[in-house]
């Protein structure tokens, strides 16, 4: 594995998918971290960050369906 | 609520495919969220977070590489070939429509470049020019000149202008003259000129030099003249006889001079001193400034611009005529300009001391319509492509399906038309190579297929790629732009709106080739208009010889005795000039009645008495020249109608007629006995010139005209003259031409337009015909069911007939009333130029018009015919 530094952005997104036991994905990991951060980010970012993640094989992402969601979208999930 | 269309539209064009779901779902979760509870502003953070996902992790990769690009080319080619394969017949009509037009294109191409290259062949091209002398009419300021110079010129050129020319050369004018080589004579044509004219002609010396004409007695031959009189032989220091009279050592061979030259006829070169030694009045003209016998040519100093020396020629005569006799031509304002090569050939209408037209309007005209012959071509091509669409529909929505974009299916419809030109532009090449010779035939040209200049490959391969582009692009787009789910769904219908721009086409291709065929027609006209004209003689059975030759000397009386004697011979006569030339103008007459400021100049010709029999012209008022009345040499003058319409007088016969010189001194005085109807002596084209008759027995009279006995055949009569000649002067060749024939050559040019314009309109339509064919043959497969229903309705054959050659009659009607209004302006501006010229009248348009659309109704009738024929159970089973 080439690169295992993780900056620490990255690092609060990987907890909080780790926190959510594989029902995570954007907004969910959005609006647990401006929970936790108590500050506003966008959702840019997170996606960024977990393309960097997968990339250097932190995360899986998957596709499936969604209990939240009134419309069924799918979402990829990431543990 | 909905998110904003442009945001979305915009994210779904850069984003990468495999993030686009997710983060389109994360959005729009984001946007409903907020919607509840801020919805003003929810579009606007939706606009924002699409914004910022507007960096390099989430971009669609734009530079597809492809990992097999040359593999999806062959397949590309492969493709197309089988298709071609497939479909023999539209192929065949799509790539012979195209090869048509590119033979034509080529072919019009040749003729451009040989016309435009003219002359060019001379290395100094740009610097050599001709001298001319230009004057105007006081009453009607309109501005003549010749290129006939007078003598003293040439010293004035050398010796107050020396500045600004290289060379300065007299010379004699271009003409046919005999070569003789021991016992073998023929005619060759040569120019005797001053020794500079080798180096300033640049010609491609084989033996000698420039210097080759330094010695009075010598000569050059071309290549071709020397093979013929030498063989094989080395020529140089043979002795050569010019015209019986000039003896000339061969000092030099040179090149052949290329046909697309003014020199291009010329075989021999000789110097103007060697002329000069046998013509003794010449040299009398040192100093005369009112003769006009020469021809001057000049090339320019390197550093010289023609607009400079003509600048400073303006005041030559002013500042180098003597004063006095200057005094007697100011009021013609004369002046002396120089006429540059390269305007010789394309520019030949001198108008007011500047070239100013001439065959560069066929040029243009030409090159017009070859492009248009090419256009007509390759819109055949894009309408039977686009027609023929639909049949690939399926393709075109399985590729997308499978994953193809769209510049790789535009990439691919390209190609396949790639293919078609290529193989247009082959058969294309094979027609021009093996037509050539008969092309150069009909154009009197020597053009040939370059195929060794790298310059016409280059050119080729533009004009393929520029016509596979052409031809190409619209049906390329249009094909790649079919949506597959339509597509593959089978409802695709191409809609009202794609047979639209395909009906334009065709309009414009109709009305093209009906100009054309009007603009044929309108030429023949003119040609028969000409020919018809009276021209005020007998031109048939009638001989011209020349026979200035001083061998001629003292024979010329038995000669004649001989020829009466022959039986073949009605009869003969003798004039200055020919029948088909005015070689001789005056000015300076006067009579009865005449306008001071009018400048008279007259077409002049000496004749004998027997002339008006000979040629068979017809007095009109008073009498012919007569042997018994001894005063007609002296005291009588026969005008033809143009004179007397000229000098406005009422009743000439009887009247007085003076020359005076430039000082108004009496010359001499002569009635009018006479006055003949007009003859053309010119082109047919224009009004005949005024023109006086003398008989004057002292005057050496260098041609002879011989009537061949109508009871004669024409070729018995002429073996039997020839003889006469060879019997009684051998040293001179038979110079001879046949009256009507010379007369003929005057339409020469006309002819030729004539019959090219021809050829290309039938072209034109054919292709176009082609064209209809294929789109009518197409329109009647598709609508194969609903000709079946109609028929199984009850319609009967001929409303079904009807049913599908409308639509293209409709088209083919507004061709033609868009065609006729812009044949008619396009015909009479160019009939403007010719001063005789016929009417464009309504004929010709309703002529054409019912042509066309006969040629149409026979065309889409085969196929409409054939559809309503079918039987409707085999097209309604058809799957």
């Amino acid at each position: 594995m080439a690169q295992q530094i993780l900056g620490e952005f990255e690092e609060l997104v990987l907890l909080m998918v780790a926190a959510m036991h594989d029902e995570a994905y954007g907004v969910s990991i959005l609006e647990g971290l401006e929970k936790e951060l108590k500050k506003p980010l966008n959702i840019s970012a997170i996606h960024v960050a977990l393309k960097r993640m997968e990339d250097k094989g932190f995360v899986k992402s998957r596709f499936g369906g969604l209990p939240k969601t009134a419309e069924g979208d799918e979402r990829s999930f990431t543990r | 609520m909905q998110p904003p269309k442009r945001a979305l539209q915009f994210l779904r064009w850069f984003c990468r495919e495999d993030c686009i779901e997710e983060i389109e779902g994360d959005l729009n979760e984001m946007f409903r969220k907020n919607c509840q509870t801020s919805p003003r502003t929810a579009g606007w953070k939706f606009t924002w977070r699409v914004l910022r996902y507007f960096r390099p992790e989430f971009m669609k990769p734009f530079n597809n590489y492809q990992s097999n690009a040359l593999g999806m080319y062959k397949s590309y080619f492969s493709i197309g070939w089988r298709n071609v394969i497939r479909n023999r017949g539209y192929s065949l009509i799509n790539a012979g429509g195209l090869a048509i037009g590119m033979m034509v294109a080529i072919f019009i191409g040749l003729w451009v470049y040989d016309e435009l290259s003219f002359n060019k062949y001379h290395r100094n091209y740009e610097s050599i020019g001709q001298v001319w002398s230009f004057h105007s009419d006081p009453a009607t300021s309109i501005v003549d000149g010749d290129k006939s110079m007078q003598y003293p010129v040439g010293a004035t050129l050398r010796n107050n202008y020396g500045q600004y020319f290289k060379h300065v050369l007299m010379a004699w004018w271009p003409g046919n003259h005999t070569v003789a080589v021991d016992d073998k004579v023929m005619l060759k044509n040569g120019l005797f000129v001053e020794p500079g004219a080798l180096e300033m002609l640049s010609l491609n010396m084989i033996r000698g030099s420039y210097k080759s004409l330094d010695e009075p007695h010598s000569v050059v031959l071309s290549r071709s003249t020397a093979e013929v009189f030498f063989g094989d032989e080395d020529p140089i220091n043979k002795t050569v006889r010019l015209n019986g009279r000039m003896d000339a050592v061969v000092t030099g061979v040179y090149e052949d001079i290329p046909r697309n030259s003014n020199f291009g006829e010329t075989q021999f070169f000789a110097p103007w001193d060697l002329w000069l030694s046998v013509n003794e009045w010449a040299r009398r003209q040192e100093a005369d400034w009112d003769n006009h016998p020469i021809n001057i040519y000049v090339q320019l100093q390197p550093n010289v611009s023609m607009e400079e020396v003509n600048a400073a020629m303006k005041e030559l005569y002013r500042k180098n005529m003597p004063a006095d006799f200057y005094k007697t031509q100011e009021r013609f304002d004369p002046f002396v300009q120089i006429i540059p090569m390269s305007t010789w050939h394309l520019y030949g209408n001198v108008e007011n001391g500047k070239p100013a037209g001439g065959r560069i309007t066929y040029v243009w005209l030409f090159a017009v319509v070859g492009v248009f012959v090419l256009v007509l071509a390759c819109i055949n091509f894009v309408n039977l492509s686009t027609a023929r669409s639909e049949k690939r529909s399926k393709e075109v929505g399985v590729r997308k399906v499978v994953g193809s974009r769209k510049g790789q299916l535009i990439a691919q419809f390209l190609t396949e038309s790639l293919v078609v030109v290529v193989v247009s532009f082959l058969f294309a090449m094979i027609m021009v190579g093996s037509l050539l010779p008969w092309f150069n035939r009909l154009t009197d040209k020597d053009t040939t297929l370059p195929l060794f200049n790298p310059v016409f490959w280059a050119m080729s391969l533009a004009f393929i790629v520029l016509t596979a582009m052409l031809a190409g692009v619209y049906p390329a787009f249009y094909l790649s732009s079919f949506q597959p789910v339509k597509v593959l769904k089978g409802v695709f219908r191409s809609g009202h709106f794609a047979a639209l721009p395909r009906k334009v086409l065709v309009v414009v291709q109709f009305t093209t080739s009906v100009i054309l065929i009007i603009g044929t027609i309108v030429v023949y006209q003119q040609i028969q208009f000409a020919r018809n004209r009276p021209v005020g003689y007998q031109r048939s059975s009638l001989i011209t010889v020349h026979v200035s030759d001083p061998a001629f000397q003292n024979k010329l009386d038995v000669i004649r005795n001989e020829l009466r004697g022959s039986g073949v011979v009605a009869a003969l006569t003798a004039s200055s000039g020919p029948l088909t030339a005015i070689w001789n103008t005056t000015n300076g007459y006067e009579w009865k009645g005449k306008d001071p400021n009018m400048d008279a100049s007259f077409a002049i010709c000496n004749i004998t008495t027997d002339f008006g029999e000979t040629v068979g012209w017809e007095i009109v008022a008073g009498r012919d020249f007569s042997k018994e009345i001894s005063t007609d040499s002296t005291e009588a003058i026969i005008l033809n109608e143009a004179a007397v319409e000229y000098m406005g007088l009422k009743d000439p016969v009887g009247q007085e007629f003076t020359d005076v010189n430039e000082f108004g001194q009496k010359k001499w005085t002569r009635t009018i006995i006479g006055v003949v109807k007009n003859m053309v002596m010119e082109s047919p084209y224009e009004p005949v010139r005024q023109t006086l008759y003398f008989y004057n027995p002292k005057v050496f009279l260098g041609l002879m005209h011989i009537r061949i006995d109508p009871n004669a055949s024409a070729a018995d009569a002429l073996t039997k003259i020839k003889s006469v000649f060879n019997k009684n002067v051998p040293m001179a060749g038979f110079d001879y031409t046949f009256v009507d024939e010379e007369y003929a050559r005057k339409f020469a040019q006309e002819e030729r337009i004539g019959v090219l314009a021809g050829i290309f309109s039938s072209l034109a339509i054919f292709i176009c015909c082609l064209g209809l064919f294929g789109l009518a043959s197409y329109v009647a497969e598709q609508r194969t069911k609903e000709i079946g229903i109609r028929k199984v309705m009850g319609a009967s054959v001929a409303k079904l007939w009807q049913l599908l050659s409308k639509d293209f009659m409709i088209l083919v009607i507004i061709a033609c009333l868009v065609a006729c209004p812009l044949g008619y302006y396009l015909m009479t501006t160019w009939l403007l130029d010719y001063d005789y010229r016929t009417e464009v009248s309504l004929w010709v348009f309703v002529l054409t018009v019912i042509g066309a659309v006969l040629v149409t109704l026979l065309t889409v009738s085969f196929h409409a015919i054939r559809a309503a024929l079918a039987n409707p159970v085999k097209s309604l089973r058809s799957e």
